[in-house]
């Protein structure tokens, strides 16, 4: 076979020797996934692109709580007798092959109707005959065919959500006002005294005068709200004098055409409010696919097993858990309350609470917390919290993740707006009251020119299309800001705080280091061998770190919960586990994690283990020491001490036994003596300082999946990127403050015309857009720049 | 002489009936999802009534 992956994923397949069909699969799941497709005449899945599938996963009674009517119905868009659309969430969609395959559903099940993917949402929109076919068994199919739907408590009664397509409508409003309004006015851009257009300016005027209803009072009407607010609250934000400009600027053309005085700026009215609006726009398109937001509800799953008194399985919803229930959680599920453990072995994975990607055994009594998976087997555990009194979810009561960081945050634009208003205030009372004394006639007319010239439409612009078009850069780069203020407030930044696990090591690796004697060829077999019938995280990470042996029988083993195991074969025996268990004097206590062993009861050495930290770490540091403080709050114990503070330059500071709540405090000490903090976390442990800080960065080996709530999500193979980020965000700020630049001789220029009251609607036309358009072009090439280099 | 006023309504009625597309292709969803409808017009429906497995073998092979 000259193809060693797997057909259907692209995983290695050259150890499983499974070939059906002259193609090589990776494991049983793949090949049953090909043989689903070839029996449906849909292996044109595989033309579209090489290798696209995923390993299904076994999925046997995950998916029970979908029996219950009540959790389906909330699930579902809508429900008739014979038909029901829902909307899942697949993690995998990745590539057109999978577009091809779920929009192709009804082929494989003749019960599917229709099915409509959304790439960029990763949702696919099913509508199928429910007679024949329940949600349970169509969860089921995708599951099977490697397209495992991803549904959690929010998902919860999702049918009702609404998006809000309101701001394209605007935008759309206004670009057609401003269109049509522009080719009525081009006569009188050439104050043409033809008798033919004399004539017929009045309709013309009018019908401009119609057409800028609806901006004004539709399109426009969120400035207007913000600028009302703001000075409701004694706030000078940029919204104020674009909002006076706008209302001017109505005013005075209504007046004109009134009056016939003029043919009023209707023109500029309605290009302004449209590039405001196109500057909004950019700058709201966030990536769709990654959730920012998330809270407990993204984590937990929507049903559970229920074990009734006549030991019956029953699927109830998670909020129905009530303390003192008995439930049934299976292998790889999540266990969503605080409870304690009654049958079965326990490995707990808190990789999405602690950022730990050890796995915790625990033995029956002991206390399991909200958020741990289960990893082996199933077990049966008794509730002692409900589900809004767990662990998980108290942390996320905490008051920070009720408060919005974007309203305490001044923005550049609008600590500049509230001088620029103050500034044209004066002006254009200043210019009044020399035209009162000079032309009173005019007066009026430098009055309300001023206050048109000025408005600050290109001040406007410039802070959202540049950060706007560098948040898509950084997307493209794998780092992920919510929102434009992201990365202005990255730019302001001081001191910058890691955790340790997950975030500045890495998740899926760790090191082993032996010390001690040598171990013969036999030893080493008999080690191997005897770790194999270990069940402990430990065992299972040495076992697969030792060299490949031949597997030698063992005439006894046993194993001690907490000390160690024990093997003999013939005469030899081999002792592995904690030191004193193994018979060496306990050392002057080191907090590593470490495995002893002993051969014949002489003690041969340990196995130590160790976090493996990212690529480029140690340069990371000593590039940020010369501007930030840095700090690390690990919620760890203090074993890695010593190997960190050779890594890291000896500035930082390193606390080890941190809480989430200490995390939190850590923070809201240092901002409340004006420290401007960057968090850098990945585990649900650290969404509380994620929250309290002022930019909090989620590190996600897996973007699609999980991150905790956060401003930013910076893939793990980007790390050693940060530094480029921030340094970036810098040179945006900088950008924005050339681009004030630009559009104050902008309005000097404007105001020249206002002030002498000469200011002509054909000047007003030019200038207005002329202004907006190049600071648009001169931030999207400055930024590019600034993007070409970063990569 | 008032030939303008016909001229004058009818490209507002142009214009206009654009905007009411404009706003029932928003309604409808058009904007919600930009890259999909890309990759789905690019599928052929013939393709699957062939033989299947000859033709992705020699796509493999070659």
């Amino acid at each position: 076979m000259s193809n060693n992956t797997c057909f259907h994923c692209g995983l290695d397949a050259s150890s499983s020797r499974i070939v059906y069909d002259e193609k090589s699969f990776c494991c049983n799941g793949c090949k049953t996934v090909y043989e689903i497709f070839s029996a449906n005449n849909l292996t044109c899945y595989y033309d579209l692109q090489e290798a696209p599938g995923a390993t299904p996963k076994e999925v046997e009674g995950k998916y029970n709580f979908l029996d219950n009517a009540k959790i389906v119905e909330q699930l579902l868009e809508f429900n008739d007798d014979k038909t029901q659309i829902v909307t899942l969430y697949i993690p995998h969609i990745h590539c057109s092959s999978c577009i091809w395959i779920l929009e192709n559903l009804n082929k494989l099940h003749p019960s599917v109707s229709a099915s409509i993917v959304n790439f960029g949402k990763k949702t696919v929109r099913i509508t199928y005959n429910s007679e024949n076919l329940s949600l349970k068994e169509l969860v089921k199919l995708l599951s099977r065919i490697g397209y495992e739907p991803f549904i959690s408590l929010d998902d919860y009664s999702v049918g009702k959500k609404h998006t809000d397509r309101s701001l394209i409508y605007k935008l759309g409003i206004a670009g057609f006002a401003f269109g049509n309004i522009m080719f009525l006015s081009f006569p009188e851009y050439f104050q043409s005294n033809e008798f033919w257009l004399e004539q017929y300016k009045y309709l013309f005027r009018w019908l401009m005068f119609v057409f800028s209803l609806p901006v004004i009072f539709y399109s426009a009407q969120d400035y207007f709200i913000s600028a009302f607010k703001g000075l409701r609250s004694k706030i000078l934000n940029i919204d104020v004098p674009i909002a006076l400009g706008a209302a001017v600027l109505f005013l005075r053309s209504t007046v004109e055409i009134v009056f016939d005085i003029g043919s009023g700026f209707f023109d500029s009215l309605s290009g302004l409010i449209f590039f405001l609006l196109l500057g909004k726009f950019f700058q709201q398109k966030t990536y769709n696919f990654l959730s920012f937001e998330r809270d407990y509800k993204s984590y937990f799953p929507i049903g559970i097993t229920k074990i009734t008194s006549n030991s019956l399985e029953e699927s109830i919803q998670v909020y129905d858990i009530k303390k003192g229930d008995r439930l049934l959680i299976r292998n790889e599920e999540l266990i969503p309350v605080d409870c304690i453990l009654i049958k079965g072995n326990a490995r707990i994975d808190y990789s999405f609470v602690t950022g730990e990607s050890e796995a915790i055994s625990k033995k029956s009594g002991d206390k399991l917390f909200a958020g741990g998976k289960q990893l082996e087997g199933s077990i049966e555990v008794d509730v002692i919290k409900t589900v809004e009194q767990s662990y998980l979810t108290q942390l996320w009561s905490n008051d920070v993740f009720n408060k919005n960081k974007e309203d305490s945050f001044t923005t550049l634009t609008n600590k500049i707006s509230k001088k620029f208003t103050v500034t044209i205030l004066c002006i254009a009372f200043i210019a009044t009251a020399y035209w009162l004394f000079m032309d009173a006639t005019k007066a009026l007319n430098v009055f309300t020119a001023v206050l048109i010239i000025a408005c600050p439409c290109a001040i406007a612009l410039a802070a959202p299309f540049t950060l706007g078009n560098l948040l898509r850069i950084f997307g493209k780069l794998k780092f992920y800001a919510k929102n434009a203020s992201v990365i202005e407030q990255l730019a302001a930044i001081d001191t910058i705080i890691f955790d340790k696990t997950g975030t500045i090591t890495s998740n899926t690796e760790t090191t082993i280091k032996y010390e001690g004697s040598q171990f013969s060829h036999e030893e080493e077999a008999f080690l191997k061998s005897t770790l194999r019938n270990s069940n402990h995280p430990l065992s299972r990470s040495l076992y697969s770190l030792l060299n490949e042996h031949q597997i030698v029988t063992l005439d006894r083993y046993e194993e001690h919960i907490g000390k160690g195991i024990q093997a003999q074969r013939s005469l030899d025996s081999i002792k592995i586990g904690s030191a004193t268990y193994v018979g060496h004097d306990a050392e002057s206590a080191t907090l590593n994690t470490s495995i002893h062993v002993s051969t014949n009861n002489k003690y041969k050495g340990k196995f130590t283990f160790y976090n493996k930290y990212r690529k480029g770490l140690s340069k990371l540091f000593n590039k940020l020491k010369k501007e930030y403080d840095l700090v690390i709050l690990s919620g760890d114990n203090a074993g890695e001490k010593e190997n960190l503070t050779k890594l890291l330059p000896a500035k930082t500071k390193l606390f080890f036994n941190q809480k989430p709540e200490d995390k939190l405090e850590y923070i809201k000490h240092h901002q409340n003596s004006g420290a401007k903090v960057l968090m850098i976390g990945d585990g649900l442990n650290d969404a509380g300082a994620l929250a309290q800080s002022n930019i909090g960065i989620a590190i996600s080996e897996n973007v699609n999946v999980f991150s905790p709530a956060c401003d930013a999500i910076l893939d793990a193979s980007k790390f050693n990127k940060l530094y480029h980020f921030i340094k970036a965000s810098k040179s945006a700020i900088k950008i924005i403050k050339w681009s004030f630049a630009l559009s104050f001789v902008y309005n000097c220029i404007g105001l020249y015309f206002a002030v002498t009251g000469q200011l002509a609607p054909v000047v007003a036309a030019i200038l207005m857009p002329l202004s907006s358009i190049s600071i648009v072009v001169f931030t999207t090439i400055t930024t590019n720049i600034l993007g070409k280099r970063l990569e | 002489m008032s030939v303008i006023y016909i001229l004058l309504a009818i490209s507002i009625i142009v214009a206009v009936g654009f905007f009411i597309a404009f706003i029932i292709a928003v309604k409808s969803g058009q904007y919600d999802d930009s890259y999909t409808p890309s990759v789905r017009m690019l599928f052929e429906d013939e393709l699957i009534k062939e033989k299947t497995n000859k033709t992705i073998l020699t796509k493999k092979e070659q």
